[in-house]
């Protein structure tokens, strides 16, 4: 059991954490013909999209309201719909996200209202999908947004259905966290669809953060969950939800439309996976088909392989709550100590974290405790480098941004496949670093033996 | 807030500004902030150009006191190279919350600063206001001048909150920052007749370096450079420069105006991307070092370097003559750039279709009237989906852009290049040019794209093996007869994905039950050779097909 610390610096020194409405506007392009658009300052969505730019190498679609400081003060109606008539006019899409920032929370805009002034002037406008979602940048941070913004998108577009009529026993609801990857997506899918399933995802970013090459130009997000679809999710028999956060959105999806809800905290490692696949085997009535039972097989393997390696390291990690929660339960698993444990925002699952303390804090505290307690492997977002380079210790990328190297939006880490392949990343990551920086001299052979034998070209 | 409407008025006052002096008197009050489209606006805020103008600087502590957006969503994403101190790539944040918002983040930043000072002690910090705490009125001069004083080392605010606008008047109010606290406040250990000053260089990907030698060998001393690879002192002691150049951009032209009202030091705007424009920069940095009492001498060695480098650098672009004979360039760059880069790109034989202007001054649209001739193609501004019609339709060979417009030109499958700031290769002077000659080379003939515009074999009539493999699936699966004609009948849109995956797993689901024969019909999706085609019509036994379908 965690305690949970909180950083009492009255100065953030390399953040770990990012801006709650850009979680939201991430929310929003998992959704197919999306416009997310923040209410703010044009500086904000700058920097957003820019993040997303570079994490993805793909572009991004994302608008501002673009107040000015005479605005600001005013209030913002005339700039919301203001850029919500020229989004609708210029790029068509299917769906318009609004999040609020720092800039108009601070004034207090109340953009609900703002909403219906729109839709009664704007008659064209009374159904079109605009959803909103209050995410202030001076609280809680890039998961919150995500978190609330589906949570809203399920309040706002799923249709209520009516108790007594049947449900489609093949149709499930995935709502995943903000911590897995276009790839995990594919590759819950692929999971589902083998169960017999049909998936509703939301937000689906593999369908649009996937990396691919569309026939047309076009100015919003492509793939993704459509608005039309959101809507009928109230007729699956199951709401999957993958990492605590999303805890929220699962309990409104069963509130509006009654379906039940299993909660996944996490889906990296043996355990989890297995409980995943006993879960989707009794809601499907199928046996785990083949292909999983030899994935599981491959990952047991590949557990015994990479423990001689991952176990006994000392590992510092630094990464939003779900995601901290999911990679250092595994590496626990594999014999690894949470030395030091960084992250963003309060969450539930922090005290369950397998370490004598979670910090909410930046990367000067996660690089002050790695040197303090001699940690020997780093895990986070890019950002994270820095520090690693300093501490001379082996660094792998995880979460968001990964800005870089290539191939974020592939990686994976969920189920028996993700998992090996995590497994195998880290493992050689540590074998690399141990040809690299910690042959044997003389010297060393004499102090006490290093945690790991090697077992080069046994 | 007053005293900062006052310095952006100030700063647009700019007689310097080419732009400006050419607009009616209320026309120039207004600033050359447009007014940006709510629903229509791309571009950072003040706050990043303030930043990015001073961020250069790499010894000082930068401290951002704001929520987490400002600072948190943007640092580490600039590619200035440094050669000494590594403090600037760290990052500080006041990070208010919203107890902050309610009762003041001013006790926050002080502590902040006493923070920092502690843990690094720099020899200065520079704290930027970003639009939160500007609306509930957080007076960072104060703490600022009450922090110096306490701490006895110079904190100095940059006031930059975001909403006053664009990225291009923040760093003109950096600019303002270092004039009023910064510039003139400590004194060189010594001083010579070749000292000058580089304003609005910042030194991406090291570019600096790349000019730099040369002033070395030419015998000129770069006395400070605002802002790239610059430290505090340096900036302190530059009102003693004999000179300076403006680089390539006007971002803070008050400051190289200002210096010249205050201290007498006379400057030029040059650029040194293209060849002609670097000579003629280094004969003009020359010259006014001679006029300001620096030896003759020193004109002959700057001719003697500038026709060595010329000779070099025209002589690397000649090779490349042959290769780019009739290949296309598309231009889109901001402002200075597009000219001083036509000269080079038209002297390695490129022919350019199109350059933006959007950011040019008319004296700029003049010069690129002059070296395009009749055929200038000037575009004001270009829609991402106008773009990618011009790249699809192959009006272009390559695209030369910034960082934004990329994924138009790759996913139409065209060259592209980065030209802005992002960009990982540096293209200043006359080793720069050459690089870019061979980084458009690279681009150009790499063979990928010839690979990657041939049509998917599906969308091919000539090869659609897979169509007809996938619709007989199709027809079976629904219940038709396994036929081999079967995929003349098949409605062809049929193949997509899901209609694959489904099968695959049901055929996974069967293998306990109905053991190995049902591997006759995965070869049908696996098998992708001509043999596989082969392979998969003479076995395609009717037995597995009708397990399949009792499976539904
Ligand atoms: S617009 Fe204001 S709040 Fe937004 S990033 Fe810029 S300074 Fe920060």
């Amino acid at each position: 059991m965690a305690i949970v610390t909180c950083s009492d610096k009255a100065c953030t020194i390399n953040p770990l954490k990012m801006s709650q409405p850009i979680g939201g506007a991430f929310a929003f392009l998992g959704l197919r013909g999306a416009m997310p658009l923040l209410h703010g300052s044009q500086g904000c969505t700058s920097f957003g999209l820019t993040l997303f730019v570079r994490h993805f190498k793909e572009a991004v679609p994302m608008q501002t309201t673009a107040m000015s400081e005479v605005s600001t003060v005013l209030g913002g109606y005339e700039n919301v719909e203001q850029a919500v008539l020229n989004i609708y006019k210029r790029v068509k899409p299917e769906i318009i996200g609004i999040n609020s920032t720092g800039v108009t929370e601070t004034k207090g805009d109340d953009v609900e209202a703002f909403i219906r002034l729109i839709r009664q002037n704007h008659p064209h406008l009374e159904k079109f999908p605009l959803v909103y979602v209050s995410t202030p940048d001076f609280k809680e941070a890039f998961q919150d947004g995500w978190e609330k913004t589906v949570a809203r998108l399920v309040e706002v577009l799923v249709d209520p259905v009516d108790p007594a009529a049947p449900r489609d026993c093949s149709r499930v609801n995935v709502l995943p966290g903000c911590h897995l990857t276009p790839g995990d997506l594919g590759e819950l899918r692929t999971i589902l669809e083998d169960f017999g399933l049909r998936p509703s995802i939301l937000p689906d970013i593999s369908g649009s953060l996937d990396g691919h090459i569309p026939d047309e130009f076009t100015p919003t997000t492509i793939g993704g969950i459509g608005v039309d679809e959101i809507a009928t999710m109230g007729q699956a028999v199951w709401t999957i939800a993958i990492g605590a956060q999303m805890r929220r959105a699962a309990e409104a999806m069963q509130a509006k439309t009654g379906t039940p809800f299993r909660l996944f905290e996490r889906l990296c490692g043996l355990v989890p996976s297995d409980e995943f696949m006993t879960f989707l085997s009794e809601i499907s009535g199928k046996p785990v088909p083949a292909k999983y039972r030899r994935q599981r097989g491959q990952l047991a393997d590949a557990m015994l392989d990479a423990h001689f390696h991952i176990g006994g390291r000392k590992l510092a990690i630094g990464a939003e709550p779900d995601l901290l929660f999911d990679i250092s339960s595994m590496l626990h698993e594999m014999g690894a100590e949470v030395t030091a444990a960084v992250t963003t925002t309060a969450s539930p699952v922090l005290e369950r974290v397998k370490a004598q303390e979670v910090v909410i804090g930046d990367l000067e505290d996660l690089e002050e405790l790695a040197k303090a307690r001699d940690c020997n492997l780093l895990i986070c977002h890019s950002h994270g480098r820095q520090a690693a380079a300093r501490l001379d210790i082996p660094f792998y990328r995880a979460g968001f941004p990964m800005f870089d190297r290539l191939g974020a939006a592939h990686q994976i880490s969920v189920s028996y496949r993700g998992t090996r392949e995590l497994i195998f990343d880290l493992a050689n990551l540590i074998i690399a670093d141990r040809e690299d920086n910690h042959q044997p001299i003389p010297a060393t052979c004499r102090s006490p033996a290093p945690v790991c034998v090697s077992f080069r070209r046994s | 807030m007053t005293s900062l409407s006052a310095t952006i008025q100030n700063v647009f006052n700019e007689p310097n500004c080419a732009k400006n002096a050419n607009k009616s008197e209320a026309a120039r009050k207004k600033g050359c902030t447009k007014q940006l489209q709510p629903g229509g606006a791309a571009g950072g805020c003040a706050f990043d150009g303030a930043k990015i103008a001073l961020q250069p600087f790499t010894d000082v502590a930068h401290l951002v006191h704001g929520p987490i957006a400002c600072e948190g969503n943007s640092w580490d994403n600039r590619g200035s190279a440094s050669s000494g101190s590594d403090l600037w790539r760290r990052s500080f944040t006041t990070d208010m919350h919203e107890i902050d918002v309610v009762f003041g983040g001013e006790k926050r930043l002080y502590k902040a600063i006493k923070e920092i000072i502690a843990k690094y002690d720099p020899p200065a910090i520079f704290v930027y206001q970003t639009c939160v705490p500007a609306m509930i009125g957080d007076d960072i001069n104060a703490v600022c001048k009450i922090a110096s004083a306490k701490f006895g080392k110079p904190v100095i605010p940059v006031n930059s909150p975001g909403f006053v606008g664009s990225k291009n008047l923040g760093s003109k109010l950096a600019g303002e920052a270092l004039l009023e606290y910064v510039i003139g406040t400590q004194e060189p250990d010594c001083t010579t007749p070749y000292d000058i000053n580089l304003i609005g260089e910042f030194n991406l990907s090291g570019e600096l370096w790349q000019i730099k030698p040369l002033l070395d060998e030419i015998g000129i001393r770069i006395l400070s450079c605002i802002s790239g690879d610059g430290k505090y002192r340096e900036v302190a002691c530059s009102h003693r420069a004999r000179a300076a150049m403006m680089v390539c951009s006007k971002a803070m032209i008050n400051v190289a105006s200002k210096m010249r009202e205050r201290y007498g030091i006379p400057f030029f705007e040059g650029s040194f991307y293209g060849i002609q424009d670097a000579s003629d920069a280094l004969r003009k940095i020359a010259r006014m070092l001679i006029e300001r009492g620096a030896s003759p001498q020193l004109m002959e060695r700057t001719e003697a370097a500038v026709a060595r480098e010329e000779a070099k650098a025209w002589a690397a672009i000649a090779r490349f003559k042959p290769r780019f004979a009739g290949k296309k360039v598309l231009l889109i760059t901001g402002g200075v750039k597009s000219w001083s880069v036509v000269a080079a790109l038209q002297e390695a034989g490129l022919e350019i279709v199109g350059t933006s202007v959007k950011k040019s001054t008319s004296e700029d649209k003049e010069r690129i009237q002059k070296l395009m001739g009749h055929d200038a193609h000037m575009i004001e501004d270009l829609t991402p989906r106008e773009m990618y019609k011009m790249l699809k339709e192959a009006k272009a060979d390559i695209m030369l852009s910034g960082g934004k417009s990329q994924f138009v030109a790759l996913k139409a499958a065209t060259p592209w290049l980065d030209i802005n700031q992002e960009r990982c290769h540096a293209y200043m002077g006359y080793v720069g040019i050459v690089n870019l000659m061979e980084e458009i080379d690279k681009a150009l003939y790499n063979p990928i794209w010839d690979q990657l515009r041939r049509p998917a074999p599906w969308d091919d009539a000539e090869i659609n093996w897979q169509a007809k493999a996938l619709a007989q699936v199709d027809v079976s699966a629904a219940g038709g007869e396994p036929t081999l004609l079967g995929a003349e009948r098949a409605p062809p849109a049929k193949r997509t994905r899901s209609s694959k995956t489904v099968e695959l797993s049901l055929i996974e689901d069967r293998i306990p039950a109905h053991g190995s024969s049902v591997f006759g019909a995965m070869a049908l999706d696996t098998h992708t050779s001509a043999a596989g085609k082969q392979a998969s019509e003479n076995n395609l036994p009717a037995q597995p097909m009708s397990a399949l379908q009792a499976a539904e």
